[in-house]
């Protein structure tokens, strides 16, 4: 069995003891790379459906070709699409862009707080009506159990020692300095009441190998991971205001995997794009025990 | 364009501050592996902190274990030479974060162990070696680390050498290689040292990668426990899919499957991938569906096998090799959540066997409780049958976890049934079916020469022992020959010593009826599970008990009850009619 096969398996097992194991489950999709081979691999698991709902975190600033390229997946696909939002940090304007908040403070509100309260369905949930295409308010909301997100063990230090399932406090807390084993293939399916658990399928992969399976898979790629011309592209993906493209004249999946595998991006953090990071002095593990993606 | 090499997930084990995770850093720096700009970083990092400078920090990426210059949790980290790629993970050496070692070493196919050269061989670089044995894990390398703080010098790396070989070697575990290395240094690590001209051995690197990766899975018998059952019905989908990952063995389109425990069967229609080419077969380690026909009912946790293919044991008597990692001990007669495969159910221990002593390699007996981090041979008695293989057979269904109070506490793997032995001498032998050969006369001599055929009449219950003899003399005075075989047992023996007496009575009960006789039996409820997986010919259970019996279709509750009885056997031909 080739590498990438073997990695695309052990993703599956984890999306399949995922689904067994949680009754209200969901997966966070940010539209980018990651997560949206994450997609990919669920309809591998379930032989072409997603059974379970997809949530966004929507911060407003996002680039606009997400949102579009996000309903446009959502209607071709069938996929459940819920979309959460921190409505009352934008409504009084205590974000980055208005100038009232650090670009961390900025990401806690919009990102980190929005999430949990969309998870436990403290915030209202907008959900996708695959007939109209329109969003609408969400009726009897339930906090999720089971969460799955894209997240890689190559991306950052703390990010290396995270479990395929990990169980979160109710403070949403990850108490990394206790985390419980896990062992073979038999991971934390069992929570206390008030808990949740993080499912990472994709712990295991490289950004490398994500472009390399995107390419294997041929999987829809959001087009602003690719130069259109003007030699400029995003590596990695989020809010407009404090992301910026690289320099790089990549215009197809197999120019993005020639550049990686020749290091020509080696001198560049994958997610130097992004202008939080360097607020923090490189290290997002605060952001991250926090409950931030 | 995609070249497609193998991977290898590699464990780095060994006493605190032996060097494991400067050892990764170095070999990361010194293989090109790190993003550009990385070691300076650290560097920067180390002397803000007016720090020396630590190859670690490249994997010690908590607060916590910099600034305590301990490894706290395992890492991953991803290098790439020429021949494969390697997930190479880091672990804890502190007694205190054994249970994040372990997490790290079930994900790993081979181990490098370190030891240091100045302090030697400490307290747990025994302990990870015995758990690396546990673990099943036989591909090992040996790295002696440190050589810069003893001079490079033969006899100190020797005598590690001897001493810890002698150790594992004690252990069943065989290195491949042992490595003197300045981990720090850089020193044997990817090329070969001019520092120790005495050692002639390769460097680390090419050791690593002349380690073979364990290919023979394919040629094994099928294993496929089932993950899920699924039917979508989005889409007008009309799949009914059993879902899940081979783990040993192939599987083939028109295969006829047998379902364990349910031992139910069916066939292979087709193998579901999706948006992959269709292939009639699949391999181990892939993830895939079936759909099958005909639709029997299953439930997720039975293991598909092939029928023609070596069963695997169905038992709820399990000895098992356990590694305890709770803060509170296990302890008999307490109940606890097996997961074994993709299977759960309920087990308690039912005893201890021994309490190894990962030190000095002995084991102490006499426990009711196994502490943290303690290895221990056990019993588990599960609340309903389940399949499951010997390590031998399939490692991967004779793993398991225990589950309590919402976290995994053990780990193990299943090393014998107490009733069954997928070693065909150890089961023959038990059965009894090989020790013995019973002479040339045929059962239809036997029956022209005694007027009757032999059967096995069992009682079982409230005075079982009375109504056996009454029930043998009844028998006698109608003119039957019978043995009458009344099973006195000692109270509270183990479940093993169970299993043996249960084959005693079977080896007994196959002598008398090889010489044609009405076997008449008084046994305990125990007893008789055992004989129920027994061929004994006619057979008929007699339930002395007042509540109803599943197995029984017969009752007994007085002495008056008996005449009848011997009458019922007759009607039903279990006792055939007397003809003399
Ligand atoms: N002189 C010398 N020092 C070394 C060598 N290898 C490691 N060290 C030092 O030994 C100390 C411990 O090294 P680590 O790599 O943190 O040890 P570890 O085995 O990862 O420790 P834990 O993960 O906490 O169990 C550090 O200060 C290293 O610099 C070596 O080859 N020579
Ligand atoms: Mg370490």
């Amino acid at each position: 069995m080739n590498y990438l096969s073997q990695l695309e398996a052990k993703s599956v097992y984890i999306f399949r003891e995922a689904y067994k194991s949680f009754k209200d489950l969901c997966m966070l999709w940010s539209i980018g790379k990651d997560s949206t081979v994450l997609l990919w691999l669920a309809k591998k698991a379930f032989f072409g459906h997603v059974p379970f709902p997809l949530v966004h975190i929507d911060t407003s600033y996002k680039i606009p070709e997400m949102i579009a390229y996000r309903d446009k997946l959502a209607m071709e696909w069938n996929l459940t699409m819920i979309v959460g939002q921190n409505e009352v940090a934008l409504k009084n304007k205590q974000t980055f862009p208005d100038g009232n908040a650090t670009r961390l403070q900025c990401c806690k509100r919009l990102k980190s707080d929005a999430l949990h309260r969309t998870l436990d369905a403290t915030y209202p949930r907008k959900k996708l009506n695959l007939d109209t295409g329109e969003y609408e308010t969400e009726k009897n909301a339930i906090p999720f159990t089971g969460v799955i997100a894209g997240i890689r063990s190559d991306e950052e230090g703390s990010r290396s020692k995270e479990r395929y399932f990990s169980p979160r406090e109710t403070t949403n807390d990850w108490n990394i300095e206790e985390q419980p084993p896990e062992l073979w293939n038999q991971f934390n399916t069992d929570f206390a009441p008030g808990t949740h658990i993080r499912i990472h399928p994709l712990l295991d992969w490289t950004e490398l190998n994500i472009w390399e399976y995107i390419h294997q898979e041929n999987i829809p790629i959001i087009p602003l991971y690719f130069d259109q011309g003007k030699g400029t592209r995003y590596r990695s993906i989020g809010c407009a205001p404090c992301t910026f493209p690289i320099q790089s004249t990549a215009k197809t999946v197999p120019d993005i995997i020639e550049e990686l595998r020749t290091g020509k991006l080696s001198n560049i953090a994958e997610r130097s794009g992004r202008a939080q990071d360097a607020e923090d002095g490189g290290g997002l593990e605060t952001l991250r025990q926090d409950g931030y993606m | 364009m995609l070249e497609q090499k193998e991977r290898m997930d590699i464990v780095m084990a060994g006493h605190v501050d032996h060097g494991k995770s400067t050892l990764i850093g170095r070999l990361l720096a010194d293989t090109h592996s790190l993003p550009e700009g990385k070691l300076e970083a650290i560097r920067a990092l180390c002397e803000k902190n007016s720090k020396p400078f630590e190859y670690s920090f490249l994997l010690d990426a908590l607060k916590d274990e910099r600034s305590q210059g301990i490894t706290i949790d395992s890492a991953r980290c991803f290098f790439e030479t020429e021949k494969r790629y390697y997930i190479i993970i880091d672990s804890p050496g502190h007694i205190e974060f054994l249970k994040n070692m372990i997490t790290g070493a079930t994900r790993a196919e081979a181990a490098i162990l370190i030891i240091d050269a100045q302090e030697g061989i400490q307290e747990n670089s025994r302990r990870h070696g015995f758990l690396l044995s546990v673990l099943g894990i036989s591909q090992v390398l040996i790295v002696v680390n440190k050589m810069d703080l003893v001079q490079y010098n033969k006899e100190r790396y020797d005598s590690i050498v001897q001493e810890y070989e002698t150790f594992l070697n004690n252990l069943g575990v065989h290195p491949k290689q042992f490595i003197p290395v300045s981990a720090f240094l850089g020193e044997n690590l990817v090329t070969q040292s001019t520092r120790m001209p005495w050692y002639t051995g390769d460097a680390l690197l090419p050791c690593m990668e002349a380690i073979q990766k364990e290919t023979a899975r394919d040629k094994k018998d099928l294993r496929l426990p089932v993950q899920d059952i699924y039917k979508f019905t989005a889409q007008n989908d009309t799949r009914r899919i059993i879902a899940g990952t081979i783990q040993s063995g192939t599987l083939t389109v028109g295969d006829t499957l047998t379902a364990y425990p349910s031992m139910k069967e069916t066939k292979v229609t087709s193998i579901e991938r999706f948006s992959s080419p269709k292939l009639e077969t699949a391999l181990p380690d892939e993830a895939i569906g079936i759909t099958y026909s005909p639709q029997i009912y299953l439930k997720p946790g039975e293991i598909l096998c092939k029928r023609e293919e070596l069963a695997p044991l169905i038992d709820t008597l399990f000895r098992v090799r356990i590694f305890w990692m709770a803060q509170t001990p296990m302890q008999t007669g307490k109940t606890y959540t097996l997961k074994l495969a993709t299977m759960r159910v309920n087990v308690s221990l039912e005893e201890i066997v021994h309490v190894f002593d990962t030190q000095q390699l002995t084991q102490t007996t006499g426990h009711t409780r196994v502490k943290r981090y303690e290895v221990a041979e056990c019993i588990l008695t599960s609340t309903k049958p389940i399949a499951f293989d010997i390590p031998d057979v399939c490692l991967e269904t004779s793993r398991f976890v225990l589950v309590h109070n919402h976290a995994i506490v053990a780990g193990g793997t299943i090393s014998a049934s107490i009733h069954h032995s997928q070693n065909s001498e150890v089961h023959e032998a038990l059965q009894g079916n090989t020790q013995f050969s019973y002479g040339t006369i045929t059962p239809a001599q036997r029956k022209k020469h005694l007027g009757h055929e032999a059967a096995t009449i069992v009682f079982c219950g409230k005075k079982a022992n009375d109504y056996a003899r009454s029930f043998e003399y009844i028998l006698y005075t109608q003119g039957y020959t019978s043995a009458s075989i009344i099973f006195e047992k000692q109270k509270n023996v183990t479940r093993e010593v169970e299993s043996l007496y249960g084959s005693q009575l079977r080896i007994t009960i196959k002598t008398a009826l090889s010489a044609g006789l009405i076997c008449v039996c008084a046994v305990d409820s125990a007893t008789l599970e055992e004989l129920t997986h027994t061929q004994l010919g006619p057979l008929g259970l007699i339930n002395c008990n007042e509540s109803p019996s599943q197995e029984s279709s017969y009752h007994c509750s007085s002495l008056d009850d008996l005449p009848r009885l011997v009458k019922d056997l007759i009607a039903d031909n279990i006792i055939s009619n007397i003809e003399k």
